[in-house]
């Protein structure tokens, strides 16, 4: 079972459905922007570091938004960024995919009560593909992220306009 | 050698008689000296410039807001690094009216510490030379720090309230 | 989007935009550049991009220890240190003494915790710079100093360990053997270190007689960490301030010398850290010699703080500089007024008056040298 229908040792062709072809060239080299706002950023370096290295997955930090393909919002989004944030993720080109990382960008997190000046999720402003909760979550945790949004587009077809905000029906 | 807060008062009402400047405390914690806000200026220059004081560096400056008094206060934190002399002073003025003279010219400090106090409590510092909100956006409704402050609903269309998760459907 | 602004028959200048997202700024800051060509005339600062309401939560929260954890995240790179700060102002304020173990146990942390954060500050300069691989290296020794952090806390990053009047939890019996293999297995990477990165020609060029911040320009700023360090003020509040048990250590206070440029320059800052890091293990060896055996941490813990009205205004040298915390009380179990004097807000606003004739370029490197915190900036 896999994509190769027939050995290739004969000839040079590979027979294998374009959707396959598409969502594993997609999922195997995601560039993220880098857009670390607050804690969660130094999370996100340490994720690309030595240790646990983001590099094996073919995931590489790129500095401008029409480069990359994921978004990841790392950190607390405040009133005054959220405009800034829609105007990068409307930079970014298709197919572009978000991830929010951390428990601030996700609903609030520890500001939900009396923070005036905090956006509660960064969700009221772009579609979002994957939460990642923690306060900051683990690098093990983004990589897991990475993982799903991996798995979310294995799944994606053609046929049919993407759509990231509909849950599962 | 360091001095005590009752000591510099002292020094500093002898300089300044007609100015009314009070030494108070509290049960807790340090002593202040109460500046009031005409005399402001000139004490300021004359604590970094003279001899015996040469308080040279502001290490902060703070709006307060004291609602059951109507008053609107900044305290400011003072350090001479020759000396190693610290001293704290507080500044009132009514809240329906709340000016105060800026210190930026004396020390650089206060530039950002006044764009925050003006921000945060309304306080207005004549003579700054950027009288604009710092942490705040331009466009943000009210004084976030005053005690009566109510958080305005959207901004910029955007909700600013925490809405409960609506039930899960499976 | 870039404006050109043409001033009477002068050439017309440029002013560019710089941020918040961009990758060398060290979060969301955003800086308005006038350019003329490729020197800068002109920066002016916006910041305001990560304001979190800290000054309010501390007024609304139920008690004074329930701030203890939005202290972590203003300044998110050392929280071990802004935790330290806070604990010791209500401690000043409330007149609690605090037991040997745990002032022993605390300096540790915040030494540990001094070098974690002077090792990311140097390893994004060199990053902020083009050099990528002391960045990796640098991670490296930092992943270590965080898996102790972890084994005594249980948090990679945001403790919430030091508590008013003692300490959440006490160390586990691994924690003297892990600190002193740590620090005899760092020294020899700080020489690697300075192999790699501090001498190298080119990082030379780009840092040595850029950003020069004259001594007095730095005291009217109140800047005050490193950057007043690296313009040759020996001034550090461990010393010239003592708090805690720092009076008993036997440490030095490194200043910039102008050794490969001029006094004040960014190499000067850059240097003033990597030696930081030599003496933060010195204390570190102290500490962990006279650190007595047996004590509880929590025995001077109040279960609920209540006080009288009073204030106090009280500070302490953070990686990035002196940090203070001025807390006014009332009959309350919470605070009438919190102000945190966080060192990169004060050491941001040098930035105009050190960048006026720099190069585009410099400008970044300026910024690296400074080492601010946006969590800190804003809070």
């Amino acid at each position: 079972m896999g994509l190769l229908d027939k050995k290739y040792h004969d000839s040079n062709i590979i027979i294998v459905n374009l959707e396959s072809a598409l969502n594993w060239a997609r999922k195997s080299s995601l560039w993220y922007e880098q857009f670390g706002l607050a804690c969660c950023a130094i999370e996100m370096m340490a994720t690309a570091a030595s240790r646990y290295d983001f590099d094996r997955f073919g995931i590489i930090p790129r500095s401008s938004p029409r480069q990359a393909d994921v978004m990841i919002v790392a950190g607390t989004v405040t009133m005054k960024m959220a405009s800034r944030i829609h105007k990068l993720y409307e930079q970014m080109s298709e197919p572009r995919y978000v991830i929010s990382m951390g428990s601030c960008s996700n609903c609030g997190g520890p500001y939900w009560e009396h923070g005036y000046h905090v956006l509660k999720g960064v969700d009221k402003v772009i579609p979002v593909d994957v939460y990642v909760p923690g306060c900051p979550p683990r690098p093990e945790a983004l990589l897991e992220g990475f993982l799903k949004l991996q798995e979310k587009i294995m799944n994606e077809t053609l046929v049919e306009k993407k759509d990231p905000a509909i849950e599962k029906e | 050698m360091s001095k005590t807060t009752q000591e510099l008062f002292d020094y500093l009402n002898a300089a300044f008689p007609e100015a009314e400047l009070l030494h108070e405390s509290a049960a807790l914690g340090d002593s202040w000296v109460s500046i009031p806000a005409d005399a402001w200026k000139e004490i300021a220059k004359f604590l970094r410039d003279d001899q015996q004081m040469r308080f040279d560096t502001m290490m902060c400056l703070s709006g307060i807001h004291y609602p059951d008094q109507n008053l609107l206060a900044i305290a400011c934190h003072l350090n001479a690094s020759e000396k190693g002399y610290k001293l704290a002073i507080k500044v009132k003025v009514p809240e329906d009216n709340p000016v105060i003279d800026s210190v930026e010219s004396v020390w650089k400090t206060a530039d950002w510490h006044e764009r925050e106090a003006y921000d945060m409590f309304g306080i207005e510092f004549k003579g700054h030379p950027d009288m604009r909100r710092i942490l705040c956006p331009d466009d943000w409704e009210g004084y976030p720090l005053r005690k009566d402050y109510v958080p305005q609903d959207s901004y910029q269309g955007i909700t600013t309230k925490y809405t409960e998760v609506e039930e899960s459907h499976d | 989007m870039i404006e050109v602004v043409r001033k009477g028959n002068s050439r017309p200048e440029m002013v560019i935009n710089m941020g918040p997202q961009h990758p060398s700024t060290h979060g969301v800051l955003r800086l308005e550049v006038t350019l003329d060509g490729e020197l800068v005339t002109h920066v002016r600062p916006h910041i305001g991009y990560l304001h979190r309401c800290f000054e309010k939560y501390a007024e609304k929260m139920d008690d004074y220890s329930k701030v203890t954890p939005y202290t972590d995240r203003m300044d998110y790179v050392s929280a071990i240190n802004q935790e330290h700060g806070y604990a010791i102002a209500m401690e000043k304020l409330l007149s609690i003494e605090v037991p040997d173990r745990v002032e022993h146990i605390r300096v540790i942390m915040a030494e540990l915790q001094r070098i974690a954060s002077h090792l990311l500050a140097v390893g994004t300069f060199g990053l902020d710079l083009g050099a990528f691989t002391p960045f990796l290296y640098v991670f490296t020794e930092r992943e270590k100093i965080l898996d102790i952090f972890e084994k005594t806390s249980g948090a990679r990053l945001l403790y919430n360990y030091i508590c008013v009047g003692g300490l959440m939890r006490d160390v586990d019996e691994d924690f003297k053997k892990d600190t002193a293999e740590f620090v005899r297995t760092f020294r020899p990477k700080i020489t690697e270190l300075q192999d790699l990165l501090s001498y190298n020609s080119i990082f030379i060029k780009r840092t040595a007689n850029v950003g020069i911040l004259p001594e007095k320009v730095a005291l009217n700023f109140a800047s005050s960490g490193p950057v007043l360090r690296g313009s040759g003020v020996k001034w550090d509040l461990r010393k010239n301030d003592p708090y805690s048990i720092y009076d008993r250590f036997d440490f030095d206070i490194p200043v910039g010398k102008g050794e490969v440029g001029t006094l004040g320059d960014c190499w000067d800052r850059y240097i003033v850290r990597v030696h930081e890091m030599e003496e933060s293990c010195k204390i570190i060896e102290q500490a962990l010699e006279s650190m007595p055996d047996e004590g509880d941490v929590q025995q001077n813990v109040p279960k609920k703080i209540r006080t009288k009205p009073g204030e106090i205004y009280s500070r302490t040298e953070s990686p990035r500089g002196e940090l203070g915390y001025y807390i006014i009380s009332d009959q309350s179990s919470k605070p009438f007024r919190l102000k945190a004097r966080t060192p990169s807000f004060v050491n941001l606003s040098v930035l105009p008056a050190i960048s006026r004739g720099s190069l585009m370029s410099d400008l970044v490197a300026i910024i690296g040298s400074i080492d601010i915190v946006l969590g800190e900036v804003d809070r």
